[in-house]
């Protein structure tokens, strides 16, 4: 039981902003009013409902390949030293699973998505995550280069096709579908890249990328998941790919979908030398189409290391930078790509990507629908969020900011322009209440009565980095894990799931496919509901809000 | 009066000392000295349960005793001086910044690894990876010099970027692995693969040795800018011959595999 009191409370998904109220607990959930128990006094303080990363990158084989791959960046970062609470581990652009989870939960997160996990590899992520203390997990599975799923696109079959998808999701221990690269990441197999929306893609006569997308984004709002298809479009990353942004929005006519990291899609230009902002053209298309959500995935100046799906577009970093590459090869469900990457603000073309994330969260008119991100690592830690928010509320400090970059860059960019200054609503709207219903994660977000527990107080204070980057408390499932600045406990998250329905009999489909395919028994293949941490499978029922 | 560490015994695992700096010694007195920390595998101890403490305050810290199981001594140090009478262990002077170090001994493996400044003298035999950088990292060494009277061991100067290294007796395989700058001079010759994968920088050697087929012959001379160097390195007790009338110096371009812009200058002596 726990009372906060005298607190500011910022909860937009119930219309409070910044009213002086309080916020009752008991048994881990938000109730009206509590007798007895601990009280909180948070006079002086905000109350904002925990913070929901809707794309983010915290576990599973791709993760563990970068830490291996970074021990420089390991040895910049401060250890953790294990206390009586805690475990030890490492900091830096790709924390271990504990300090993952410390780090998430000493800024206010409590609910993270990891954004891209293929079956092959569910197993060890779902470990991983279990592994991630405090925060509450949800995963999306890889879907968009599955060569079972592409075989029957190719065939027409869409019906079989939304049977295979749902199983698959089931047997991933799955929460939602991403797309990465349609296509683009089968074709690299053949060295190849899809970059034309229309174009039939490497090794199949009729499956483009406008396909699979559509497809996709049917088969999903099919099978009622509650987040929408998270999308990874086609040439992220390259000069001029606003066009294919704009071509993918029209693509999926109308379906929900989920914009992933919508700062590395915004470019314009036809080469690096020329590439520029094109953060309005897509802002405005997108403020037109209400069945869309997007993450920032906002970029910041300094070292982490890039980690993505997106295979051939590693390939070509690699080749642009000279750093370190890794390359995996999913079998005959996707691929990964990973680089060190260092964004430096002299660079013209970092320059740009820094502005476009940040143009792209103020131009955007709907704070409900999109969220702040770093698609971390690969824009930049994820804790180093508060340092975007500050540039977010502070127009007068991005001002300052605009002044170290290159005198170039300035004439490719809007964000000097732009005067809007988030308030303290909308950030709560953008860091958590806003992602929860992209998710649908209906207890998640918001402090009304039922809601999870899940509370951040932090100082209202002027310097707005150091107050979101140090809460004074941090409440999770109605616990103290926080307080003071010092993680004072350490609870267990729980894992979000859906359990999809399909025929039963899709399995003698494709139990031969596997067999004549794939390295790994079919039998083994399907992830046990025992490494999931406290699992609770969540409805197939679009939200209505939605 | 000097800040004087003996080591009172051989400690069985090696002993983590960083904090045996200058930088950190010097504004200490004897008491705060002897209660420094130090890791002995995962276990903290105090620095006097391994080594007898006398004097402080002083930016000149003398360490006695057979220390090669010592690890990380003079690590990040900004200035003053240490000597050390006798073997030192692993990461001698690591990411040292300025100041001096002098070893009467011989030294382990990552001798100066990613130094930015200063000097380390080691008078005996020095391990592999000297001014290299640690694994993953970019670059080694940045600037700073490095003088070895005997011999070392793989991959000195890996990586490294700036700075001058020399060594007086033979070196391992690898010498100036993936170097980007900087000048490594091998008084006694080298093992193979010298200079592979090397961007930039200069390698000298007075002895033949056997070169990767990937570099290219350019010329024979006797360069300007080493006349400095050779200048430099008498001054610290390392000859080098220069006169054109002694010999000439055969420079091969490469590492072309990368494809790179370095240079192996190997001395030819003129015939008797």
């Amino acid at each position: 039981m726990l009372r906060i009191t005298g607190g500011k409370v910022f909860d937009p998904a119930n219309g409070i902003n910044g009213e002086v109220r309080d916020v009752c607990i008991l048994d881990g959930r938000i109730v009206a009013d509590v007798e007895g128990g601990r009280t909180l006094n948070a006079t002086g303080l905000v109350v904002f409902p925990g913070g929901v990363d809707v794309h983010t990158h915290v576990a599973g084989a791709a993760l563990n390949f970068a830490r291996a791959m970074i021990p420089e960046d390991h040895r910049r970062n401060t250890p953790f030293v294990r206390t009586a609470v805690r475990r030890g581990g490492i900091g830096g652009a790709t924390p271990t699973t504990h300090v993952t989870g410390y780090l998430y939960a000493g800024m206010g997160w409590t609910t993270v998505n990891e954004a891209a996990v293929p079956i092959l590899s569910a197993r060890h992520t779902h470990e991983e995550l279990r592994d991630t203390p405090i925060v509450d997990k949800t995963c999306c599975l890889l879907l968009a280069n599955n060569e079972i799923l592409l075989d029957l696109l190719e065939a027409g079959e869409i019906e079989r096709a939304t049977h295979v998808v749902a199983w698959q999701i089931w047997a991933a221990k799955a929460y939602g579908v991403k797309a990465v690269n349609p296509g683009g990441v089968a074709a690299w197999k053949w060295g190849k890249d899809a970059k034309q929306l229309l174009e039939p893609i490497e090794g199949y006569a009729k499956v483009t990328p406008a396909k699979i997308i559509a497809g996709l984004a049917g088969i999903v709002d099919a099978l009622g998941l509650p987040h929408p298809l998270h999308l990874h479009c086609n040439n992220l990353g390259a000069p001029g790919n606003c066009a294919t942004t704009l071509e993918t929005m029209k693509v999926l006519e109308g379906r929900r979908a989920h914009l992933a990291h919508l700062q590395y899609h915004a470019y314009g230009g036809d080469d690096w030398p020329t590439m520029r902002s094109e953060s309005v053209r897509v802002a405005e298309a997108f403020n037109a189409r209400p069945n869309l959500t997007t993450d920032a995935g906002a970029v910041l100046f300094g070292d982490t290391v890039t980690i993505t799906a997106d295979g051939p577009w590693q390939h070509l970093l690699h080749k642009l930078t000279g750093r370190k590459w890794g390359n995996l090869d999913v079998e005959n469900e996707t691929g990964c790509g990973i680089v060190p990457y260092v964004y430096k603000e002299k660079n013209l073309v970092n320059a740009v990507q820094w502005a476009v994330g940040l143009e792209l969260l103020l131009l955007i008119d709907d704070p409900w629908r999109v969220f702040l991100t770093t698609d971390h690592p690969n824009g930049a830690a994820f804790w180093r969020y508060p340092e975007i928010i500050q540039l977010l509320m502070d127009a007068e400090f991005r001002r300052e900011q605009l002044k170290a970059l290159p005198p170039k860059a300035l004439k490719r960019i809007v964000l000097p322009e732009l005067k809007r200054q988030y308030t303290l609503y909308e950030i709560a709207i953008v860091t958590s209440a806003g992602p929860a219903r992209a998710l649908g994660l209906t207890q998640k977000g918001h402090l009304g009565v039922g809601a999870d527990a899940d509370v951040a107080l932090f100082n209202d204070s002027k310097d707005i980095a150091a107050m979101f980057a140090y809460p004074r408390y941090v409440i999770k499932g109605g616990e103290v894990v926080l307080e003071e600045g010092e993680i004072r406990k350490v609870v267990e998250g729980r894992g979000f799931l859906v359990r999809p329905t399909y025929d039963e009999k899709v399995e003698d489909y494709i139990r031969p496919l596997f067999q004549q395919y794939y390295t790994m028994s079919f039998d083994n293949y399907p992830v046990e509901m025992e490494r999931i941490e406290r699992p609770e499978i969540r409805p197939c029922t679009l939200i209505p809000d939605q | 009066m000097s800040t004087i560490l003996t080591l009172k015994e051989q400690p069985a695992v090696p002993l983590e000392a960083e904090v045996l700096t200058p930088d950190i010694l010097a504004p200490l007195g004897p008491v705060e000295v002897r209660a420094l920390p130090v890791f002995l595998g995962k276990r903290q101890y105090r620095l006097d349960e391994f080594f007898v403490v006398e004097g402080g305050g002083s930016d000149h810290l003398e360490i006695r005793g057979e220390a090669h199981n010592v690890k990380w001594i003079g690590r990040g140090m900004t200035g003053g001086r240490i000597t050390v009478a006798g073997n030192v262990g692993m990461h001698l002077g690591a990411f040292m910044k300025g100041g001096t170090i002098e070893v009467s001994g011989h030294a382990s493996d990552w001798v100066g690894a990613e130094m930015i400044g200063g000097m380390i003298h080691v008078w005996g035999n020095a391990g592999g990876q000297i001014g290299a950088a640690y694994r993953g990292s970019l670059s080694g060494m940045k600037g700073g010099t490095i003088l070895v009277e005997g011999s070392a061991g793989m991959e000195i100067g890996m990586r490294m970027r700036r700075g001058l290294i020399a060594v007086k007796g033979p070196v391992r395989d690898f010498a100036g692995l993936q170097m980007k700058g900087g000048t490594i001079v091998l008084l006694g010759g080298a093992e193979l693969r010298t200079g592979a994968w090397m961007v930039r920088g200069t390698i000298v050697t007075l002895q033949p040795i056997r070169l990767l087929p990937t570099f290219l012959y350019a010329c024979c001379y006797n360069p300007v800018f080493l006349r400095l160097y050779v200048k430099h390195l008498h001054g610290l007790g390392f000859s080098m011959p220069y006169a054109a009338e002694e010999g000439a110096y055969h420079r091969y371009t490469g590492d072309t595999s990368v494809p790179g812009k370095g240079e192996i200058l190997v001395w030819r002596p003129c015939a008797p």
